[in-house]
C-alpha cells in the first residue's frame, strides 16, 4: 500500500484556488509587508493611540470573574444561547422600557456576531417569508450579497451613496424602496454605514420608516456600532426603536464585535419583533431549527462576557465610558486628518483633479461628517493601489478607510499618501 | 333607474368613502401615518416547530422533578457524582491565557493557526508525512456540526449531485446538516438489531451500491448511538470497497480519546485510510475529550492527494465559512492551542483522558453485571460490553424507551440509545432494573 499517491488524480482536481476576502485579504497583505511605515486601514478593527488593539477593562475584568468562579461549567447552550445575554441585548438595542419586549413580542437568539446573526435571519426568511428579495444599499459592506445569496435571497441594490455631494442619495433611496414589491426586505444599517459613514437624519428615517410601513416593507437592521458612533448607546439605536415603536415588525441583527471590542468571540444577537408573542414563540422555534444543523448551539465564552456587563450596574456604566472614549478618539482622528488635508491645500488641487468627476468643490469635509469606524474618501481604485505600492497603505480597492486604525503619528503620512495619490492619479 | 354598472360603482365609491374615514380616524390616533395598519403579523402562518430529539431530552428532564430521575440523553460526561466536568488542563489553559492578557482580535477565516496544526498532528499523528507534504487542509469550525456543515457545503458546491451515505441509524443531526445544505443522502445498513451488532455484509454491499464517487460517512470510533464498531479488519475491508467504488471517506470524530481511553488508537481507522493513500475529509470535535461542549471548537480537515489541492480545497472552504459567520471563535481554539502545545499539559490531558474513558466503562461492567445478576432468563446482554464509547444501544425500542421515561424516570433517546457518561455506579442496580422491566413488560 503506497504511502504517497504523486501520480493518482485528486478528487479535488477541479476545485480552483479562491480568490482572498477582499476585506479580510487587506490584512493578510498588510501582515506581509516587511516595510515599518506601513499603515493598516483595512479591516474595521479599533486600534489605541499607539496602534495596539484594545481589550476594554471591563472586559477583562469580566473575564476573570468567570475565570475565577469555580461554579461555572462548559455544558452545552441551549440552541438559541445564553438566556441572559439574549435578554440584556433586547434591552440594549430597543430600550428597557420597550413595549416590544414587555409584550414578549421580541425573540432575540444569540448568534455568531454580526455575520452569524444576519446569515440565520435570511436563512429563516428564506424559509418562511413570501417575499425572497432583500434590497441593500449601494454601497454596503462586501459581505452582506453574500450571506444573503447563500441564504436563498435574492439580492436587489436601492441608491444610497451620492458620489458627488459624498452624502446621502436619498431621493434615489426613497425611489428605489417605492418601486420595491410590497413585503420586499430592506436592508437597513442602523448606524455608522458601512463602507460610506454616511447616516440618514432622524428626520430622513422618520421618511423611511412611514415609507416602508406603507408598502409593508421589512425593515430588517443591521446594527453593529451601537455606542460606537455617536458615543451614546441609546442615540446609536434611535433608527430602529423608530420602527420598532410604530408596532410593526422587523428584524435586527447586533454584534458587540466593534462596541465590546469582542471581535474574535464572535458574539452577537439575533432579533426578531413580531405582532404577537404567539407568533415570536413560533418564530424562535423555527429559528432553532435553521441554528441546530449549522452549528447545533453558540459558543459561551464571549456572550458570558456581555451577559456579565451588561448586567452589572458598575460594569455597564464602565463600559459606556470606554465606549465614548473609542468613539471620541475616531472623532477627533477624522478632525486631525481633515485638518492635515486642508493645510496641504488640498481643496485648491481637489477642485482641479477631479472636477471631471464630482461637481462639488474640492473639500475633505466629509471626513468628518461621516460617522463611525469609517470613511469612505472618495479615491478610486488606481489611487488605492498607488497609495498601497508606494506609501504601504493598506485600505479596501473602495476607497474606504477605517479611521480606527489611523492614530496623530501616522495622520501626516496618510495625508500625504493622499495628496500624491490625487496628484499623480485622475 | 341606473345601470346596475352605476350602483356598484355607488356602492364602491361608498365604501372606498367609509375606508378613507377609518384611516384617516385611525391616523387621528396617532397608531399610523400614511400608513394602513397591518394588524397580521407577516409570519401569521408559520407552525411551532417540534423540540430538538436529543437536546429536548435534557429540557424534559430539569422539569421532572421525581427523586430517581436519571439523565441519559445528551452525551455530555458527567462524574461519579453526576456532575459536569471541566478538565483540570483546561482551567490552567485558561489561567494562563488570562494571565498572558491576550489580544481578541479576529481569527483568520480558517482559525488559529496554532490550533489548525496541533488538531491535524492529533488526528494523523506528528510525524505523519501527509502533514510534512502538506497535503492536509484544516479549517478551524463550530465543533463537529460547524465542520460537518463546512465540508456539505464543500459537496453541494463541487460535487454536485454527489450523494452521502449515512449510517443507519446515526447521529439524528447528521441528516438536517445535509438537508440544510441540499446534499442528497441514504442509508447502509450498520446496525443489525438482531445481534444488536454490526450488520457488516449489509453494510458492504450498500457501499458497493451507491453510485461511483459517493461520500461515505463513517464514525471514527465510538459510533453515536449504537456505540459498535468495526473491527481492524472489518475498517480494511470497507477501505478496500470504497477504494473499489472510487468512494470518498467521510469520518465524524467525535470522541478521539474517548472510546478507549488512548487518543492515537481511537485515531486508527483515520490512520489506516490515509495510510493508503486516500482522499479523505474528517470532521473533528473537542467537546468531548476536552470537555469544551460550549466552546463550539472541531475542525474540518481534508487529506488530498497533493500540497496544491489541499491549498486551492481550503481557500474554497473559507469561502463558505466566510458568508456564514465571518471567522471562528477564538476562545476554544486557545485552550487546544496551550494544551495540546505543552507537553506537560498535553500528558496530563491523556490522564484526564484515560480517567474519564476508565469511568464509562466502569460504569458499563456494572450495569452489565447489574442486569445479569437480575435477569435470570438467560438472555445474552453481553453487547452492551462489546459496544465501545459514551453510548449503549440497549436494543430498547420506542415504546420500551418511553416506559424507561414514563415509569422510571430514565431519560433516554427513543432510538434507545442511552449515555452511559450520566450514569454513576450508584445508579447501576436502578437502571438495569428499568432495562429490565421496559424490555420484558412492554411490547
Amino acid at each position: 500500500m503506497s504511502a504517497s499517491s504523486d501520480h493518482q488524480d485528486s478528487v479535488f482536481s477541479h476545485v480552483v484556488q479562491a480568490p482572498e476576502d477582499p476585506i479580510l485579504g487587506v490584512t493578510v497583505a498588510y501582515n506581509k509587508d516587511p516595510n515599518p511605515i506601513k499603515l493598516n486601514l483595512g479591516v474595521g478593527a479599533y486600534r489605541t493611540e499607539e496602534g495596539k488593539p484594545l481589550v476594554l477593562n471591563v472586559v477583562r475584568r469580566a473575564e476573570q470573574m468567570l475565570v475565577n468562579d469555580q461554579s461555572r461549567v462548559k455544558e452545552y447552550l441551549p440552541i438559541i444561547g445564553l438566556s441572559d445575554f439574549n435578554k440584556s441585548s433586547a434591552k440594549l438595542i430597543f430600550g428597557a422600557d420597550s413595549t416590544a419586549i414587555q409584550e414578549n413580542r421580541v425573540t432575540t437568539v444569540q448568534c455568531l456576531s454580526g455575520t452569524g446573526s444576519l446569515r440565520v435571519g435570511a436563512e429563516f426568511l428564506a424559509r418562511h417569508y413570501h417575499e425572497h428579495t432583500i434590497y441593500i444599499p449601494q454601497p454596503t459592506w462586501g459581505n452582506h450579497p453574500k450571506i444573503f445569496n447563500l441564504a436563498g435571497l435574492s439580492v436587489k441594490p436601492y441608491r444610497y451613496y451620492n458620489p458627488q455631494t459624498r452624502g446621502l442619495d436619498f431621493q434615489g433611496l426613497l425611489e428605489d424602496l417605492g418601486a420595491a414589491p410590497s413585503g420586499a426586505i430592506v436592508l437597513l444599517h442602523a448606524c455608522a454605514h458601512n463602507p460610506t459613514g454616511v447616516d440618514p437624519t432622524l428626520d430622513q428615517w422618520e421618511q423611511i420608516r412611514q415609507l416602508m410601513r406603507s408598502k409593508g416593507l421589512l425593515p430588517f437592521f443591521d446594527s453593529a456600532y451601537q455606542g460606537f458612533a455617536s458615543g451614546s448607546l441609546d442615540a446609536d439605536a434611535q433608527s430602529v426603536r423608530m420602527f420598532v415603536a410604530d408596532g410593526g415588525e422587523c428584524l435586527a441583527a447586533q454584534s458587540y464585535a466593534k462596541n465590546m471590542g469582542l471581535y474574535g468571540e464572535r458574539v452577537g444577537a439575533l432579533s426578531i419583533v413580531c405582532k404577537t408573542a404567539d407568533v415570536a414563540s413560533r418564530v424562535e422555534s423555527q429559528l432553532k431549527m435553521v441554528i441546530r444543523p449549522m452549528y447545533s448551539n453558540p459558543p459561551i465564552h464571549g456572550a458570558s462576557i456581555v451577559a456579565v456587563i451588561l448586567k452589572d450596574r458598575d460594569l455597564y456604566n464602565e463600559w459606556t465610558v470606554e465606549l465614548k472614549a473609542m468613539a471620541d478618539r475616531i472623532i477627533s482622528m477624522r478632525k486631525q486628518l481633515f485638518d492635515a488635508l486642508q493645510a496641504k491645500g488640498m481643496a485648491y488641487k481637489l477642485l482641479f483633479t477631479l472636477v471631471i468627476h464630482v461637481c462639488t468643490p474640492g473639500d475633505w469635509s466629509h471626513i468628518i461628517k461621516q460617522i463611525g469606524m469609517f470613511t469612505f474618501t472618495g479615491l478610486n481604485t488606481e489611487q488605492v493601489a498607488f497609495m498601497t505600492r508606494e506609501y504601504h497603505i493598506y485600505m479596501t480597492s473602495d476607497g474606504r478607510i477605517s479611521m480606527a486604525g489611523l492614530n496623530s503619528r501616522k495622520v501626516p503620512h496618510l495625508a500625504d499618501a493622499i495628496h500624491a495619490a490625487v496628484a499623480s492619479i485622475a | 333607474m341606473l345601470p346596475p354598472s352605476s350602483y356598484l360603482y355607488m356602492m364602491g365609491n361608498f365604501g372606498l368613502q367609509i375606508l378613507v374615514i377609518v384611516i384617516s380616524f385611525l391616523q387621528s390616533l396617532g397608531r399610523i401615518t400614511m400608513a394602513v395598519a397591518v394588524d397580521v403579523s407577516r409570519f401569521e402562518s408559520i407552525t411551532m416547530a417540534p423540540p430538538d430529539p436529543i437536546l429536548g431530552v435534557s429540557e424534559a428532564f430539569r422539569a421532572d422533578t421525581h427523586e430517581m430521575k436519571l439523565n441519559l440523553g445528551v452525551g455530555a460526561y458527567r462524574t461519579e457524582e453526576l456532575q459536569p466536568y471541566v478538565l483540570g488542563v483546561v482551567k490552567k489553559a485558561e489561567n494562563l491565557m488570562l494571565e498572558r492578557g491576550e489580544f481578541k482580535e479576529y481569527l483568520p477565516i480558517e482559525g488559529l493557526a496554532a490550533f489548525n496544526k496541533a488538531t491535524a498532528e492529533l488526528l494523523l499523528g506528528a510525524d505523519n508525512p501527509i502533514i510534512k507534504q502538506q497535503r492536509i487542509a484544516t479549517v478551524q469550525g463550530l465543533s463537529g456540526t460547524g465542520s460537518l456543515r463546512l465540508a456539505a457545503a464543500l459537496i453541494e458546491r463541487y460535487f454536485t449531485g454527489a450523494k452521502v451515505l449515512i449510517s443507519s441509524p446515526t447521529w439524528g443531526n447528521h441528516k438536517n446538516i445535509f438537508n440544510d445544505a441540499r446534499v442528497p443522502w441514504s442509508e447502509y445498513r450498520y446496525y443489525d438489531p438482531k445481534t444488536v451488532g454490526l450488520d457488516f455484509d449489509g453494510m458492504i454491499s450498500d457501499i458497493k451500491a451507491a453510485p461511483e464517487g459517493s461520500f461515505i460517512l463513517l464514525h471514527g470510533c465510538a459510533h453515536n448511538p449504537t456505540g459498535i464498531d468495526p473491527t481492524p479488519e472489518q475498517w480494511e475491508a470497507i477501505a478496500d470497497v470504497i477504494q473499489e467504488k472510487n468512494h470518498i471517506p467521510f469520518f465524524d470524530v467525535a470522541y478521539q480519546g474517548f472510546a478507549s481511553g488512548s487518543l492515537d488508537a481511537d485515531a486508527s481507522s483515520v490512520r489506516l485510510f490515509a495510510a493508503r493513500g486516500m482522499e479523505l475529509l474528517v470532521a473533528q470535535s473537542y467537546s468531548k475529550n476536552l470537555g469544551l461542549y460550549a466552546e463550539r471548537i472541531g475542525a474540518i480537515n481534508v487529506v488530498c492527494s497533493s500540497a496544491d489541492a489541499a491549498a486551492r480545497v481550503k481557500s474554497q472552504l473559507k469561502r463558505i465559512a466566510r458568508p456564514m459567520y465571518s471567522n471562528p471563535p477564538v476562545h476554544g481554539a486557545r485552550i487546544v492551542a496551550n494544551v495540546v502545545g505543552d507537553p506537560a499539559l498535553f500528558n496530563e490531558w491523556k490522564e484526564e483522558m484515560e480517567l474519564m474513558a476508565g469511568r464509562i466503562k466502569s460504569v458499563r461492567q456494572k450495569l452489565y453485571d447489574s442486569i445479569c445478576a437480575k435477569d435470570k432468563s438467560g438472555k445474552d446482554w453481553s453487547y452492551i460490553l462489546k459496544q465501545i464509547g459514551m453510548f449503549s444501544f440497549t436494543g430498547l425500542n420506542r415504546a420500551q424507551s418511553d416506559n424507561m421515561t414514563d415509569k422510571w424516570h430514565v431519560y433516554m433517546t427513543k432510538d434507545g440509545r442511552i449515555s452511559l457518561a450520566g450514569l454513576s455506579a450508584a445508579k447501576c442496580e436502578y437502571l438495569a432494573d428499568a432495562i429490565i422491566d421496559s424490555f420484558y413488560n412492554v411490547s
